[in-house]
């Protein structure tokens, strides 16, 4: 333990597990925003929205995401030159951002397309049948049903999406695997330790969301 | 190329288990010289990604280190066939000689006091030092002009955390290799690459990158690379020093230069005998 006693690793440790939270936080909000956009797109009766949904889906669920968080930084930023902001941390930070929310946007897709079939088929004949359009169908009984169906595969996504934050190290956020990485590096007589304060850091933060969500699930439940 | 490293680590890890577990004669006793006498093998730690310095093709490793690796075997009667290659990462060069997976480590292994507490030092062998790898027509002549500059290193090298505690003006870029920076630098993201100088001009000695960059030239820090042996290896260490003298007057050290690290046209340095450790004796 006087790996972590030692003030300077303690802040580096305290530092990878805030960026882990950044990334987490607001790719889960972009994903969750993509995901549903994505998920009304792919059951629309307009067959280019449901086409772009389904190559999303398609592109972005079978790329391994380390592949897609180094194309946000060598295609995206240093070929194509989007620069997402002033200083270099913040820039590598957002493209992560993009890269994680882009790929976790086709998972959160494909659970409220799930959810949708959970909703029974009278539902939405009914609500044609009172005169809603389909965006009003969908806005006001079929998603609201749906989501709620599937908050428990939220929740698995989203402690996915946590864990999935440490590749986004592999373009420069020192994020908590790169911190690992360091540590071990410099006390090589102590790398189990190590090992499982982090591991064990990443399971005191999920778990508890792992219960959160199946709570949610429970209390959210579209009773039929 | 992550995971290729990981398999690797881990095929190595799991084959040193079941050689242990068979091997069954006890060599820790003996050190390097006890065990190249009765067995005539050795096993060696190197780096696998380093060009110039050590780097691996297919099974084949190649570089400095690899060389002053096989001086010290042919030094310890060790015939080169019976040398056995284990790649080493920073991260487990002490665990390795520790626990004896490998009898020797000779993987740009600067040497320091929190690792010779650990270890034992033969060496050094080279003094690198840090650097800066710019495009060949910038203007950066050394670490003061990097102010609000890009500056790409890896990720918790000890050149990364220099950079951030001595030049904080300079913006700094980590990947997980230094290949990851060169496409960077020659495409201009990046102002400078840094590293210990002879690990840069091994990339810039690459094929693909001929006359595209330079080495500033002017080293902002001492980095001795030593070979480490078990602590308690005294003897083993004071032989391995014996040998480096040795090469450095009959010339298998130059060799050792001009045939790798040479070719990127930088004279082969001095092997300064005086400055050797001690090996744990003060």
């Amino acid at each position: 333990m006087h790996v972590f006693t030692d003030p300077k690793n303690f802040d580096a440790y305290l530092s990878g597990f805030l960026w882990i939270l950044k990334l987490t936080g607001a790719s889960a909000g972009l994903a969750l925003l993509l995901g549903v956009l994505l998920a009304a797109m792919r059951v629309s009766p307009v067959p280019v929205l449901r086409g772009v949904g389904a190559a999303w889906v398609n592109i972005f669920r079978n790329t391994p995401l380390t592949l897609i968080v180094l194309f946000c930084y060598f295609g995206l930023y240093s070929t194509l030159g989007l620069n997402l902001a002033d200083s270099l941390d913040l820039n590598n930070y957002w493209l992560g951002v993009v890269g994680l929310s882009a790929y976790t946007a086709a998972f959160v897709c494909e659970a409220v397309r799930s959810g949708v079939n959970t909703v029974p088929a009278g539902q939405a004949e009914a609500a044609r049948a009172i005169g809603l359009t389909f965006t009003q169908t969908l806005r006001i009984v079929i998603l609201p049903q749906a989501t709620r169906s599937v908050v428990a595969p939220f929740g698995s996504i989203l402690i996915a999406l946590c864990k999935n934050a440490t590749i986004v190290g592999t373009i420069g956020v020192i994020e908590a695997s790169s911190v690992m990485k360091d540590l071990l590096n410099e006390n090589g007589d102590a790398v189990i330790p190590i090992f499982l304060v982090f591991a064990g850091t990443f399971a005191a933060l999920l778990i508890p969301t792992g219960y959160l969500f199946g709570w949610l699930a429970n209390r959210l439940a579209v009773k039929r | 190329m992550r995971t290729k490293r990981a398999v690797t680590v881990a095929a190595v890890a799991a084959l040193s288990f079941a050689m242990a577990a068979c091997g069954g004669d006890d060599d820790s006793a003996d050190g390097i010289v006890g065990k190249a006498e009765s067995q005539e093998k050795l096993v060696i730690g190197v780096k696998a990604d380093q060009p110039g310095l050590g780097l691996q093709t297919g099974t084949e490793y190649e570089g400095f280190d690899i060389e002053i690796g096989k001086i010290i075997a042919k030094g310890l009667g060790v015939d080169e066939s019976n040398i056995e290659w284990k790649t080493t990462v920073s991260s487990n060069r002490e665990p390795f000689i520790q626990q004896g997976t490998v009898d020797l480590v000779v993987a740009t292994y600067t040497i320091n006091d929190e690792r010779k507490e650990k270890v034992n030092f033969a060496g050094p062998y080279f003094v690198a030092g840090q650097d800066l790898l710019v495009q060949a027509d910038s203007e950066i002549t050394g670490p003061n002009q990097l102010d609000g500059k890009k500056v790409c290193s890896v990720t918790g090298s000890t050149p990364a955390k220099r950079i951030q505690t001595d030049y904080p003006n300079a913006e700094l870029q980590q990947f997980d290799s230094y290949s990851k920076c060169l496409p960077e630098l020659e495409k201009g993201q990046v102002d400078a690459v840094t590293t210990d100088d002879i690990i840069l001009a091994g990339y810039a000695a690459q094929d693909q990158w001929a006359g595209k960059f330079k080495l500033v030239g002017s080293t902002f820090s001492d980095e001795p690379y030593g070979i480490g042996l078990k602590k308690d290896d005294t003897t083993g260490c004071e032989k391995v020093n014996e040998i480096l003298t040795e090469a450095a007057s009959d010339g298998s050290y130059q060799a050792a230069w001009d045939k790798t690290l040479g070719k990127s046209g930088t004279a082969a340095p001095e092997l300064d005998t005086t400055k050797l450790t001690h090996c744990g004796s003060v």
